[in-house]
C-alpha cells in the first residue's frame, strides 16, 4: 500500500489531538499501519501544536522538512508557518479562520493580511483547499467542531485509502454523544469542500 | 471498563507510548505505583491514578515529589510487591539521592523506574541525558523505540528486576512517550484476591551503614557482571541487514535509521545493530559487530553514550574499525534528531549520494506572529502578578526588585506584558535563590511559587530562610491544583473531585506559620484593591513574609464542576 506523511498543525485548544486520534482510529480499523507523534504539555497553553501522522509502512513518527505529503491546517498562520516542511507536491488543506495570538492582542506583533499569501499558496502548490472551517463548524452547531470539518475535508480528497464510512465509524466511537450530531454535520460540510 | 483494562490478549489498540507503559505494567502485575507528574511522563501517572479507582489490588499515589515517590515504590518492592515510579528526566535529579543507594540495597519484587527525557526541551528547562544515571547508579536500563516496545519492555523489566534484585530504569524520550501507534497487547496479570506484601527484616541488607554499604557495593558490581551477560544475549538488542559498514542505534532513532536504510535500498550493504538493553552496554555484542566492520556510525540522541562505549570496546579488543558519530561531527549532541538529519548523517558517513527534498520557494511568506504559550485568559496568576506589580509601582521599587520564579504555568510570567520572572533553576529554586539574592544584594526580592511546587521543594527551603533570616517575600500562587501537567491533586486543595473528598487537607497558611514566618497574609487576587491593601505592608517591610494568593485554576474549576 501507499505511504502518507500527514502534518496537522493548529493552535492549542483547537482539538488537534482529537483530529489525529480519529484519523488514527480510522487507520487501526482499516488495518493500515499508523504512527503519530504529538506534543503535549506547555505547548497547549495557546501555543502552536502539531501532530505528525504517518500511514503505511513508515516507522518514524516524525516528519522532516520537505517530506510532508498532506499538510492539514486548523489555522491559516499555522499553515503558513509549516510550509518549510512541504515540497511542491504537498496537498494543502486549511481553514482560513484566524486565531489571533495574545501577543498580537497585546500590540506586540501583527497578524498578516492573508489574501496575498493565499494567492501565492495556490500558485506554489497544485492542490490547495482553503475554506472557513470555523464558520462551517459554527453552522454545523458548534465552532469546536472545526477539527472535524477539517477531517471531513481530508476525507473528501479521496487521497487516503479509507472510505467515508470508516471515518464516520471512528467519529461515532470517539466523539461524545452530546456533540455527535454537530460533528457529523461538520464532517459532511468539510467533505463537500474537497469531494468531487 | 477502561479500554486499557478491557483489551484482551493480542488485541490491537491505538496507544500513546505512556499508555503502553501502563498496559505493560499491568501485564507485569504492578501492585504499587507512585509518581510526581512531569511532561513527558505525566500520562503514566494520570492513567494509573484513574485505573486504581476501578482495579482492586492496584495502589497508586501522587506523591509530593519524585524522591518520595521513589521511596514509596522502593519500600513496596522491598516488601515483595511489584512497583513502578515514573518521572520526567529532571525529576530523577530530585530522586537521585534515593536512586544511588537503592542500587546498593536493591529490591525483592520487581521495580521499574521510568525516566522520560525531553530532547529539544519541548517542555523542560534542560535536555539532560538520563542514560548516564544508569551508569552512575549501576542499574540496568531499557530504551524502547516505539509504543509496542514500551509495552513489552515494561512488562519484561519486572522480570529482569527480580532476576537481578535491582530496580530497572526504563528510559523514554518525548518522541516515544508521546508517540501514538498501533500496539498489540499481551495478557493482563491477575489482580484477583491478591493480598499485601510482607517486609522481612534484614538490617545487613536494608540498612546501608558504612559496613553494610561496602558489602552491598560489591554485590552491585557482581550484579552488573550478571546484567552484562543478559544485555549481550538480550532479545531487545537486534541485528538487521549485513555488510562491511554498520550503524549502531538506540531509542526513537531506531525508526529513523531503519526507514533511511530501506529508502536507500542498502539493506545488503549496511548492517544495523539496534539496542534496547543499553546498560550495561552489551560489550560482547558490540565487539562482534564492530570487528567485522570497516566503518560504523553511532546514531543516538543527546550524549555520545553508545559512541564512547563503542570506542572503549574497539580499544579493548584492538579493533581497527572507524567510528563515526558526535566526536566526528556527523551528528549533533544537542536537540532531538529528525529522520532527515539521520538520513544526511548516514549519507555523509558512507558516501551515499543523497539530495534532501526540495522545498518550494517561500520567499513570499509574510512575517508570522509568534505564538508563545501564554497564561489562559482569566487565569488567576495574571491577577496575582498585576496586584504585586501595581504595589511595587506605587512604591517606586519595581525596576530594582528581583523576581525569582519557579516551575509551573506561572513561569510564563516572564513574557510581556507581565515580565516578572527573573531567575529560575529548578523546582523550588524560587525560595532558595531568593534567600541568596537577599544576602548577596541590596535589591528587593519577591519570588513566586505554585502550591504543588511549594509542597514539592519549597518547605525545607522556607525553613532555612526563616532560620537564616533571609529577607524576601514569597508569593505562593495557590490555584488548588498541579495545573501545567494536567490537574493532578495537591494536599492543600479545597476544590476536589468526589474521589478525593476523603483525603486530609493541609492548610498552606498554617504550614507557613508553623515554619516560623511571622508575616503571612492570604489574598483573593481577583479582589484587586483589597489584595493590594493587604500585601502593601509586607512589600514595604523588606523582611521575610509570605503572601498566599488563593484562587483555583479556571480550567481545573470547570473540570471539577463537570464531575
Amino acid at each position: 500500500m501507499e505511504r502518507f506523511r500527514i502534518l496537522a498543525v493548529g493552535v492549542g485548544g483547537q482539538g488537534i489531538l482529537l483530529f489525529s486520534r480519529v484519523l488514527g482510529e480510522v487507520a487501526l480499523c482499516a488495518n493500515i499501519p499508523v504512527a503519530m507523534s504529538e506534543v503535549h504539555g506547555m505547548a497547549q497553553r495557546g501555543g502552536v501544536v502539531e501532530t505528525n501522522i504517518v500511514l503505511g509502512k513508515i516507522r518514524s513518527p516524525l516528519i522532516s522538512e520537505g517530506e510532508v505529503d498532506i499538510l492539514v491546517g486548523l489555522e491559516p498562520v499555522e499553515t503558513l508557518r509549516a510550509l518549510p516542511r512541504t515540497q511542491k507536491d504537498t496537498v494543502i488543506i486549511s481553514s482560513t479562520d484566524p486565531v489571533i495570538p495574545q501577543i498580537v492582542k497585546d500590540g506586540l506583533a501583527t497578524y498578516p493580511e492573508l489574501e496575498g499569501p493565499f494567492q501565492k499558496l495556490k500558485e506554489t502548490y497544485s492542490r490547495v483547499y482553503l475554506f472557513p472551517g470555523e464558520k462551517m463548524a459554527q453552522e454545523a452547531g458548534t465552532k469546536r467542531a472545526l477539527n472535524i470539518v477539517v477531517l471531513g475535508a481530508l476525507a473528501g480528497t479521496g487521497l487516503l485509502p479509507f472510505s467515508k464510512e470508516d471515518f464516520l465509524q471512528a467519529i461515532k466511537k470517539l466523539v461524545k454523544p452530546k456533540f455527535l450530531e454537530a460533528n457529523l454535520k461538520a464532517f459532511e460540510a468539510g467533505f463537500a469542500i474537497t469531494a468531487f | 471498563m477502561h479500554p486499557i483494562l478491557a483489551a484482551k490478549s493480542q488485541e490491537k489498540l491505538l496507544l500513546l507510548g505512556n499508555e503502553a507503559i501502563v498496559r505493560g505494567a499491568l501485564e507485569g502485575g504492578v501492585r504499587v505505583g507512585a509518581a510526581y507528574p512531569g511532561t513527558p511522563s505525566s500520562e503514566i501517572g494520570n492513567l494509573l491514578f484513574q485505573l486504581q479507582q476501578v482495579l482492586p489490588g492496584l495502589y497508586f499515589e501522587f506523591s509530593t515529589n519524585e524522591k518520595v515517590a521513589m521511596e514509596v515504590a522502593a519500600a513496596a518492592a522491598a516488601s515483595g510487591q511489584r512497583s513502578l515510579t515514573c518521572m520526567k528526566h529532571v525529576g530523577l535529579n530530585v530522586a537521585a539521592d534515593a536512586l544511588m543507594t537503592l542500587a546498593y540495597i536493591g529490591i525483592k519484587a520487581g521495580m521499574v523506574i521510568v525516566t522520560a527525557d525531553d530532547p529539544s526541551c519541548h517542555s523542560s528547562q534542560n535536555e539532560q541525558d538520563n542514560r548516564y544515571y544508569a551508569r552512575l547508579s549501576g542499574l540496568p536500563m531499557l530504551e524502547p523505540a516505539n509504543p509496542q516496545e514500551a509495552l513489552e519492555m515494561t512488562s519484561y523489566a519486572f522480570e529482569l528486576s527480580e532476576k537481578l534484585e535491582l530496580p530497572v530504569l526504563l528510559r523514554t524520550t518525548t518522541r516515544v512517550s508521546h508517540a501514538r501507534a498501533v500496539v498489540k497487547v499481551g495478557e493482563l496479570a491477575s489482580y484477583e484476591g491478591i493480598g499485601k506484601g510482607k517486609f522481612e527484616k534484614d538490617p545487613k541488607r536494608w540498612v546501608p551503614v558504612p559496613a553494610v554499604a561496602r558489602v552491598r557495593h560489591q554485590v552491585l558490581l557482581e550484579k552488573m557482571r550478571e546484567a552484562l551477560v543478559l544485555a549481550d544475549g538480550s532479545q531487545w538488542n537486534r541485528l538487521f541487514g549485513k555488510g562491511s559498514k554498520g550503524i549502531i542505534v538506540s531509542g526513537v532513532a531506531v525508526n529513523y535509521v531503519l526507514d533511511a536504510i530501506e529508502e536507500f535500498g542498502l539493506e545488503d550493504q549496511i548492517a544495523i545493530l539496534t539496542l534496547g538493553f543499553t546498560h550495561p552496554y552489551p560489550a560482547g555484542l558490540l565487539a562482534d559487530f564492530l570487528k567485522e566492520k570497516e566503518a560504523v556510525l553511532i546514531v543516538e540522541e543527546l550524549e555520545p553514550y553508545l559512541e564512547e562505549a563503542s570506542r572503549v570496546v574497539a580499544q579493548e579488543r584492538g579493533l581497527k574499525v572507524s567510528i563515526f558519530g558526535k566526536a566526528t561531527g556527523h551528528l549533533p549532541r544537542a536537540l532531538e534528531f529528525t529522520p532527515g538529519l539521520v538520513k544526511e548523517a548516514i549519507a555523509k558517513a558512507f558516501g551515499i549520494n543523497y539530495t534532501p527534498p526540495q522545498i518550494p520557494d517561500l520567499s513570499w511568506l509574510p512575517e508570522l506572529p509568534p505564538r508563545p504559550p501564554t497564561l489562559c485568559p482569566g487565569c488567576p496568576h495574571r491577577e496575582t502578578y498585576q496586584v504585586v506589580k501595581e504595589v511595587f509601582e506605587e512604591l517606586g521599587e519595581l525596576s530594582r526588585t528581583i523576581f525569582p520564579t519557579d516551575i509551573g504555568c506561572y513561569t510564563l510570567g516572564l513574557l510581556p506584558p507581565i515580565q516578572m520572572a527573573d531567575y529560575l533553576i529548578c523546582m523550588g529554586s524560587s525560595v532558595g535563590s531568593a534567600g541568596g539574592f537577599s544576602k548577596a544584594t541590596d535589591q528587593r526580592v519577591v519570588s513566586f511559587i505554585g502550591d504543588s511546587t511549594f509542597f514539592h521543594a519549597g518547605l525545607s527551603s522556607l525553613a532555612s530562610a526563616v532560620y537564616n533570616k533571609h529577607r524576601f517575600t514569597l508569593v505562593i500562587m495557590d490555584n488548588e491544583t498541579t495545573a501545567m501537567t494536567g490537574h493532578q491533586p495537591v494536599p492543600s486543595q479545597e476544590l476536589r473531585p468526589p474521589e478525593l473528598k476523603d483525603r486530609p487537607y493541609i492548610d498552606i497558611e498554617a504550614v507557613v506559620k508553623a515554619l516560623g514566618v511571622k508575616k503571612v497574609v492570604t489574598i483573593n487576587p481577583y479582589k484587586k484593591e483589597e489584595a493590594k491593601a493587604a500585601i502593601r505592608p509586607l512589600l514595604e517591610a523588606d523582611e521575610l513574609s509570605v503572601i498566599i494568593s488563593k484562587a483555583p485554576c479556571i480550567l481545573y474549576r470547570a473540570r471539577v464542576a463537570k464531575k
